[in-house]
């Protein structure tokens, strides 16, 4: 376990180093009317939608599946919240949207499940068919318009401080309760046995389809989460850019983190790191003052260069000309 | 229609689904819209999405063969960008065509050794080559380069004179012996054969000695020369390059070809097909423009519905087949 994450630990402290190097001032922290800020915490904040969507994506990734819908997701939950809210400011409204969004996303969930586990269809393609339609559908909601709102409450979610942003509180504390409840309960190992072999799960009285069911349901709660607070940093829902290619990034911090998509094994502790690479690696490109979309390049470096390191057969060749050299 | 289904395999069945659908969306066109049952409509579906049509038959190969490929969208844009900024550094348009063929080739290249050599999933690698080809697009200009190149802006508006008044592009010829290419090749090759066969089942073709390995890494080429080739048509079409065009192309090519009745899970699927599936998009689209005021986003709710019947009616086949061979057995 350790060896496996010595890798993304290893990639984290150099990106670290390396913002260190073009901006010494990276480590400093502040505090300022009570919130804490500093580049690292710019990280954090901006780095928990994707975070909270890569945890979701780790429990579908160790029963075998994938979630291509949640970057869909995420743009429902903001119209829809978004659009209750409308002009009102009370925080009551704030809530109630959010609740339905949430709820909505819930269902979401369970369509993608039903498919899987239901219908049995490969999940990239079942989850493909609601990431096609869902952004037609969160077009539908908002009519195609921007939708801004003005609401102190619904801003709290992501742009909103209690010492540390709200948005990476919400996030550790689901990273937290995901942790607890998988690892210190059977239910870790249930969703890494079906992963493994759902068929021979199910047959060892294992219940596979509700597991399955649960962690897309699971995974669409946390998009719409994430959603909720990507538009609540901009107090705006956008249909077409919310949450736009979370869902690769998210895929790829779970990746980074040593979870195999072939299923069976999992590590949040890994998603956590995997997620934090992506984020340091994006803010480095800004800082270091590359064109933003650059980022793109140093992506595909580190997406191929860790999964070759995960690779067995690299390794293999790897160490077969050690062993020739010496 | 017994004799229909007895006369024909039901392999072919997915196919001629896709047919009946693009004839059903096309005639309830036709009957609701005057002027929209015109030759010139059906060459317009056939101009609009030339280029669609050539990544669709790419993409069938990989998918028949079991693997995926979510790098063509940003490959047409690097393609473009090429394009334009080859064009506008004062190179000769051939050296332009063979530098974005060979560019596109070799990314499809590295993405089937890498596939093939290290045993990662098609999913992530040409996802990373997604981010690599649209990344290098910005790494040439940020923002969209205009193509003034004269030659090429000939080709670009030329039209071919049909009988009946309608005219096609130059894009249309090239799309069409694209298809026909992928025909042949599939059907009369041995590198076809070994295409169905390693997506049918891997290891048996391993076993019968057939070259897997050339044949997982030949369909990502295959794809990579065909996204190269959809980006100079796109090129064309939009005469500019730009990293931000073809966003989620891939999507629509992969949708294509699954409305087209190629099974994802491969081994099973045709060329005419994913043809079938792009023009079936294509009419959803036209449809929605002459019905005017149905928003844009009506498409990718319809599409989104057509991926989930055709999906559903596939995997009904799957079961239906196995309940028969358990029958037999």
């Amino acid at each position: 376990m350790k060896n496996r994450l010595l890798w993304p630990i290893l990639a984290l402290v150099a990106l670290l180093l390396l913002n260190l190097v073009v901006t010494p001032s990276f480590f400093a922290l502040r505090i300022q009317d009570g919130h804490l800020y500093g580049g690292l915490v710019d990280v954090l904040k901006n780095g928990a939608p994707t975070l909270l969507i890569a945890i979701g994506m780790t429990l579908v990734i160790a029963t075998r599946g994938i979630d291509l819908s949640v970057g869909a997701v995420a743009a429902i939950a903001a119209a829809v919240t978004c659009v209750h809210i409308g002009t009102s400011p009370d925080a009551g409204t704030a809530l109630a949207g959010m609740a339905i969004a949430l709820v909505l996303c819930a269902a979401l969930g369970l369509w993608n499940g039903f498919l899987v586990a239901g219908l049995g269809i490969q999940p990239i393609i079942a989850t493909l068919v609601l990431m096609t339609a869902g952004r037609g559908i969160a077009m539908l909601v908002t009519e195609g318009q921007i939708i801004t709102v003005n609401n102190d409450a619904y801003r709290q979610v992501g742009a909103g401080f209690v010492v540390l942003p709200v948005s990476i509180l919400i996030s550790l504390a689901v990273l937290g309760l995901v942790a607890l409840t998988t690892r210190k309960t059977a239910l870790g190992m249930l969703i890494e046995a079906v992963g493994v072999n759902p068929e021979a799960s199910r047959l060892a009285g294992v219940r596979s389809r509700t597991i399955i069911w649960t962690v897309y349901v699971f995974a669409a709660v946390c998009a719409g989460i994430a959603g909720l607070m990507i538009s609540s940093n901009v107090s705006a829902a956008d249909a077409n850019s919310n949450g736009l290619w979370i869902e690769m990034d998210a895929i790829l911090a779970v990746v980074i983190g040593g979870t195999s998509l072939a299923g069976g094994r999992y590590s949040l502790t890994g998603t956590l790191l995997g997620s934090l690479i992506i984020q340091t690696l994006t803010t480095t490109v800004y800082t270091i003052g590359v064109a933003a979309e650059v980022t793109l390049v140093f992506k595909a470096v580190v997406v191929i260069t860790v999964c070759l390191i995960q690779s067995p057969k690299a390794r293999a060749a790897l160490s077969f000309r050690k062993v020739a050299v010496s | 229609m017994t004799a229909l289904t007895t006369r024909l395999p039901a392999r072919f069945l997915p196919v001629l689904a896709t047919v009946v659908l693009f004839v059903i969306t096309f005639g309830a066109g036709s009957l609701r819209y005057d002027g929209f049952a015109s030759g010139q409509v059906i060459a317009n579906l056939f101009i609009d999405n030339a280029f669609l049509i050539v990544l669709a038959a790419g993409m069938t190969f990989v998918i028949l063969s079991g693997g995926i490929d979510l790098s063509v969208g940003s490959v047409v844009a690097l393609s473009t960008m090429v394009t334009a900024a080859g064009l506008r550094a004062g190179w000769p348009v051939p050296l332009v065509i063979i530098a974005v063929l060979l560019i596109g080739s070799t990314l499809g290249l590295l993405m089937g050794v890498v596939i093939h050599k290290f045993d990662i999933q098609p999913f992530i690698v040409t996802l990373a080559g997604m981010f690599l080809a649209r990344g290098l697009c910005f790494l040439i200009s940020v923002e969209s380069v205009s193509i003034k190149d004269a030659t090429f802006r000939e080709v670009a508006t030329a039209v071919i004179e049909l009988p009946g008044g309608v005219t096609i592009t130059y894009n249309v010829v090239i799309a069409l012996l694209v298809v026909l290419a992928a025909l042949y090749v599939l059907h009369r090759t041995r590198f076809g054969r070994t295409v169905y066969a390693v997506g049918g089942n891997e290891q048996s073709a391993l076993l019968m000695g057939l070259p897997t390995a050339r044949t997982k890494v030949g369909v990502y080429v295959i794809s990579g020369f065909c996204s190269a080739l959809a980006g100079l048509l796109f090129s064309l079409y939009m005469l500019s390059g730009y990293g931000l065009h073809a966003v989620g192309m891939e999507l629509d090519a992969i949708a294509a070809v699954v409305i087209g009745g190629t099974l994802l899970a491969g081994g099973l699927g045709y060329v005419l097909g994913s043809l079938a599936g792009v023009l079936v998009l294509g009419t959803i689209q036209t449809l929605i423009s002459f019905q005017g005021t149905l928003s844009s986003w009506w498409t990718k709710i319809v599409i989104g519905a057509l991926l989930l019947v055709f999906i559903a009616v596939q995997r009904g086949m799957i079961r239906g087949r196995r309940r028969q061979a358990a029958v037999a057995s």
